[in-house]
């Protein structure tokens, strides 16, 4: 016997005592496992909502042409029709050229009733289970802007009271917004007329962006919205109102999809009490523009540099 | 495939799947929680992440929490590696691939963590540099995601590298691997330094912006992560596995005592600022310690305080030296810093909301069965790792050369 031969022995001698694993047992232990893998993945069969091919492919917003938002749109929109029975049409009204928006809201005159809270829910489409509301309106002691002392969950009956002020707040859109800076998709950007957008098919929802608001405007979805089909808007824009999905980002586009149109977003539309103005900030003719330079303005949390395009003032 | 890798794949699957009972039960209870945890994450992905605590007021919680944490537990490893390479101290030398193991471990967990928080996990291919949009240098977040694979990959080649060489009994060529280690020496403060930017960037949230961080982060993973890793060695050496030399241990026991007096510091450093000028800045941490109404985390940071001051104690108290007191200061350390990292930090940095909201965060059943889950898969790995490296260094788990 070689001593390579011997050497053999020794180590078959060696594998004989070593414990072994038979491959019956190890198949057994293999069927199991894959069997548990399965029966644990199985609430998947009742997800809520399933990316189709298409929707998982789809591209940045930026990077769609023409005819890809025209086959999503109208896929959008047949989508629409067969969830909600509902006929809606889903625009891409693109920015108008000189045209920067701005409001301004005057603190001496709301009266905290909330209407704009409602009526932006019923313009946009927020899911109403769970409901979701882009404008929160702070009841706020007199004498003080001290947040921390502010009550956001007044009941209705304590609106308009003397011995507070109620200051609505919303997406501020700023010029130097930190939320577009910490996406790490480019999910949301800033268009030409000044507004934060957010593309609802492009946010992994990682929620970056809502931490690094100063402003408490960005809204997600952690459930599947849901509004009724009677309660449903069809006047869709895109980058604005049309439903949005599970598990992403959404916040107030100043309702791009009526105001690039030229007409009022919905919150000033609805105000009681006129303290709500809107316009176009580079036109010197424009209401909001003579209360900037006219009226004592000032900005929420200047200190945080976002340089907001919402401004208060208390005037009469 | 040819009979050298087969041979290769053999013996691994065998170093695994054969173990005594004790070996077998711990592996098997870490499938079952790990497949539990599969099962909860299953139903979050069908019903959203409603299924957590998580809400627009606190909309970051025990998932970003666990990953602050794990990631200075897989930055830690360098503070074996450090003495292992730098300082050529030849008893850690010979265990400091078992830490080099536990950062692979722990990045696997961080992007679990990490994965498990998104709201669209199905689009995390957007994030690819080229076939989506990322979003680089601007957001921090494409900066972790970059460090993080980096140090995953670094780890894995130097492990695999050493471990293969050994199994093959082939010698170790220096210019092959430990230039990498050198550069994941440098590269391990980056991944913590750039998880706290991701925070203390945000002027948003005045808790997390404080210039303190990146360095607390950094003391604070130093004690957890070596704490760690000497409960790991002790284990290792009840078990029978190796032996560890006690110098081993000792020298560890003084990274753990100087970082966590480090840590105690920087703490004390940010209390004293917060508190002292009692401006409108501090709301969050007198909120947090209860002093400004009724707060659900207080308990928890002043046990995660108590634990830290308490094993302080121990380190640098005589009693040191009895090995028992020594591994109740570790867990005490490694669970305080998870507390003081998780709840005291991530989650406290969002209440108040920056309007002034004061909001609880309650984590729901499945929410904590996902992180469960996710924390028993990185053991299950980790011991998975450690019972084919540990015969490989010892010298048992050799290629046979006849079978070539």
């Amino acid at each position: 016997m070689s001593t390579e031969e011997k050497r053999n022995n020794e180590m078959e001698n060696e594998d004989q005592q070593q414990p072994t694993i038979s491959r019956r047992y190890f198949l057994a232990g293999a069927a199991c496992l894959s069997a548990a893998t399965v029966v644990s993945l199985s609430p998947l069969l009742n997800a809520e909502e399933v990316p189709s091919t298409d929707e998982f492919i789809q591209k940045h917003y930026k990077q769609l042409s023409d005819e890809d938002k025209k086959e999503i749109f109208a896929k959008l929109e047949a989508g629409i029709d067969k969830q909600y029975g509902v006929a809606a049409t889903i625009s891409d009204t693109q920015p108008i050229e000189g045209v920067e928006f701005a409001y301004v809201l005057n603190l001496g005159r709301c009266i905290g009733c909330r209407k704009c809270v409602y009526a932006c829910m019923n313009e946009n489409n927020q899911s109403r289970s769970p409901q979701k509301q882009y404008i929160r309106v702070l009841k706020m002691k007199q004498g003080t802007v001290n947040l921390e002392t502010s009550n956001h969950d007044y009941p209705e009956k304590e609106a308009s009271s003397e011995d507070f002020f109620y200051m609505p707040v919303a997406c501020q859109q700023c010029r130097e917004p930190k939320c577009i800076e910490v996406c790490p998709v480019k999910a949301t950007w800033k268009e030409k007329d000044g507004i934060v957008v957010v593309d609802y098919n492009w946010c992994i929802g990682c929620r970056y962006c809502e931490a690094a608001c100063p402003y408490h405007a960005r809204r997600f979805n952690f459930a599947k919205p849901q509004i009724s089909a009677q309660e449903l808007n069809p006047d869709m824009g895109y980058l604005s109102n049309r439903p949005r999905y599970m598990g992403v980002m959404e916040k107030c586009t100043f309702c791009l999809h009526k105001t690039r149109r030229g007409e009022y977003p919905a919150c000033m539309e609805v105000c009681p009490t006129g303290s709500r103005k809107f316009g176009n900030l580079r036109d010197p003719e424009s209401e909001v523009r003579k209360i900037i330079e006219q009226e004592r303005v000032f900005v929420l949390k200047q200190e945080a540099g976002t340089l907001p395009k919402f401004y208060y003032t208390f005037a009469k | 495939m040819n009979k050298d890798s087969s041979g290769i794949i053999s013996d691994l699957a065998k170093t695994i799947l054969i173990g005594n009972r004790t070996y077998a039960l711990w592996m098997f209870a870490l499938i079952a929680i790990s497949l539990i945890g599969l099962n909860a994450f299953s139903r979050q992905l069908a019903h959203g992440l409603y299924t957590t605590g998580m809400g627009d007021e606190i909309s970051w919680g025990l998932y970003i929490s666990n990953f602050a944490f794990l990631v200075g537990m897989a930055a830690a490893a360098v503070m074996m590696v450090i003495p292992a390479y730098i300082f050529k101290d030849e008893e850690i030398h010979k265990v400091v691939i078992f830490t080099e193991l536990w950062a692979i471990a722990a990045l696997i967990m961080c992007l679990l963590f990490i994965t498990a928080d998104m709201g669209r996990p199905d689009r995390l291919w957007h994030m690819l540099p080229v076939i989506g949009v990322f979003n680089w240098p601007m957001s921090m977040l494409t900066w972790d995601a970059l460090v993080l694979n980096g140090y995953l990959f670094l780890n894995l080649y130097v492990c695999g590298y050493v471990l293969y060489k050994k199994y093959k009994g082939q010698k170790l060529v220096t210019r092959h691997y430990v230039p990498i280690v050198f550069l994941a020496i440098a590269w391990a403060p980056l991944i913590h330094t750039i998880t706290a930017f991701l925070f203390q960037g945000l002027a948003a949230r005045p808790f997390w912006h404080s210039g303190l961080i990146a360095p607390r982060f950094l003391a604070s993973a130093f004690a957890a992560g070596p704490a760690f890793i000497i409960l790991v060695f002790k284990l290792m050496e009840y078990f029978k596995c190796c032996t560890i030399h006690k110098d081993v241990i000792a020298k560890i026991r003084i990274i753990v005592t100087v970082s966590l007096l480090i840590n105690l510091l920087l703490f004390g450093s940010e209390l004293f600022t917060e508190l002292y000028s009692g401006s409108e800045h501090s709301i969050h941490l007198s909120f947090l310690l209860g002093f400004h109404g009724k707060s659900v985390l207080a308990p928890w940071i002043w046990s995660a305080v108590a634990l830290n001051i308490i094993a302080a104690a121990i380190l640098l108290l005589p009693a040191r030296e009895n090995p028992r007191l020594l591994n109740v200061a570790c867990v005490m350390i490694v669970v305080g810093i998870w507390v003081e990292k998780g709840l005291g930090f991530v989650i406290s940095g969002f209440i108040p909301t920056p309007l002034g909201d004061f909001v609880q965060y309650q984590p729901t059943f499945n929410e904590l069965t996902v992180c469960f889950g996710i924390l028993a898969f990185g053991l299950l790995i980790y011991t998975a790792l450690l019972k084919i490296a540990v015969p490989i260094i010892n010298g048992q788990l050799c290629h046979r050369k006849n079978s070539n």
